[in-house]
């Protein structure tokens, strides 16, 4: 299977309650908590595009967007 | 379709805590419907009282809000009036075990076709952290300081052994198996059964110093074990995953039918027959009407 390729993540930061989940379990450490407690992309070169993520995200407040 | 057209956007962000585990069954659930390609129309979710049971307000399906425990009674209701719906019915553990434990054994006896999805994050969550009938001795919750001693349902066994043909069990850490457990429970003919450990960060996971949402995922992932697995097989104290029954049984409503149509053709052909036998036909007519 060919590696797929990031296009973006989209948050919805209205939705992110900071729970952590998508954080500690990103198997490539892409995403990190902000001074607010919402999710945000820090490392998008290293995305995988395993939607690991957006699977587990309670709020439904991830999507990862691949080409 | 996209995941958000089978939601009602407008009531997001969704009321349950952070980290906790129902949303991620919520997200699951989507995801099985949007894979089977399933027409919103042509679904219905009921469900009773709790926090679980909130699901089917964020749902764009059709969906009851009803009483405590009392989701598969109506479910049964609908399924019977429209067999050609499909009926989803998230429960919370006490919802489906302790006020609808009765509703629960008998819709799995009759195997009727309905998805019952149990969220068991073991504890009443929205009352204020009460054990449930599937918390287990040696729990903490509010209303047992110094532990529980109540032993807990093993709603896979109680499910077998009720009648259900489609048993399986998984958690919110193990989302891909989730998912594929969902679409083959909602895919099968009668009554399947699906229980999904979740976690409950705000009460059950405080009050048993299990951390948050992130450790009691963590602690989801430790102990349990595919079914056939080695790890399983070395260690039998790990709660097994996967599906433990998928059988071809006779359902409900196509049994309903069959009786429908025996009884029409009894009273038709009693119609025609000789006088000698119409007080035997009388008699069975009288029944199909008290029957129906």
């Amino acid at each position: 299977m060919a590696r797929l390729k990031l296009k973006e993540h989209i948050i919805n930061r209205d939705w992110c309650k900071g729970c952590g989940i998508c954080v500690h379990f990103c198997p490539k450490k892409v995403l990190e908590l902000d001074s607010q407690e919402k999710v945000v992309v820090v490392r998008p070169e290293d995305c995988i595009c395993c939607k690991l993520c957006e699977l587990r995200c309670p709020d439904l407040a991830i999507e990862v967007i691949h080409e | 379709m996209a995941i958000k057209d089978y939601i009602r956007q407008r009531y997001f962000p969704q009321m349950w805590c952070p980290g906790c585990g129902h949303g991620t069954i919520l997200n699951s659930l989507l995801r099985a419907v949007d894979e089977l390609g399933l027409d919103k129309n042509s679904i219905v979710m009921t469900s009773g009282i709790g926090c679980s049971a909130r699901i089917s307000g964020y749902v764009d399906f059709h969906s009851l809000h009803t009483l405590h425990g009392r989701a598969l009674a109506f479910a049964t209701g609908v399924k019977l009036s429209k067999p050609e719906l499909q009926l989803l019915v998230p429960m919370g553990d006490g919802d489906a075990l302790a006020i609808g434990g009765n509703h629960f054994i008998h819709a799995a006896r009759r195997n009727i076709d309905i998805t019952a999805i149990v969220m068991n994050n073991r504890i009443y969550g929205m009352t204020g952290g009460q054990y449930s009938p599937l918390s287990g001795p040696g729990k903490k919750a509010t209303t047992a300081p110094y532990t529980t001693i109540d032993n807990e349902f093993d709603v896979v066994n109680l499910s077998i052994a009720a009648g259900a043909s489609f048993v399986a069990r998984s958690t919110t850490y193990h989302v891909l198996e989730c998912i594929d457990i969902l679409k083959k429970a909602i895919s099968h003919k009668g009554f399947a059964v699906v229980e999904i450990l979740s976690q409950c960060p705000t009460h059950y996971g405080r009050k048993n110093k299990e951390g948050d949402a992130i450790q009691m995922l963590e602690v989801q992932k430790k102990t349990t074990a595919k079914l056939g697995s080695k790890a399983l097989e070395d260690d039998p104290t790990l709660i097994p995953r996967g599906i433990f029954v998928d059988i071809d049984a006779p359902e409900y409503c196509q049994e309903y039918d069959k009786i429908v149509e025996s009884a029409m053709k009894s009273a038709n052909s009693s119609n025609s027959s000789s006088s000698n036998e119409n007080r035997i036909s009388l008699t069975t007519k009288s029944c199909v009407t008290q029957g129906e």
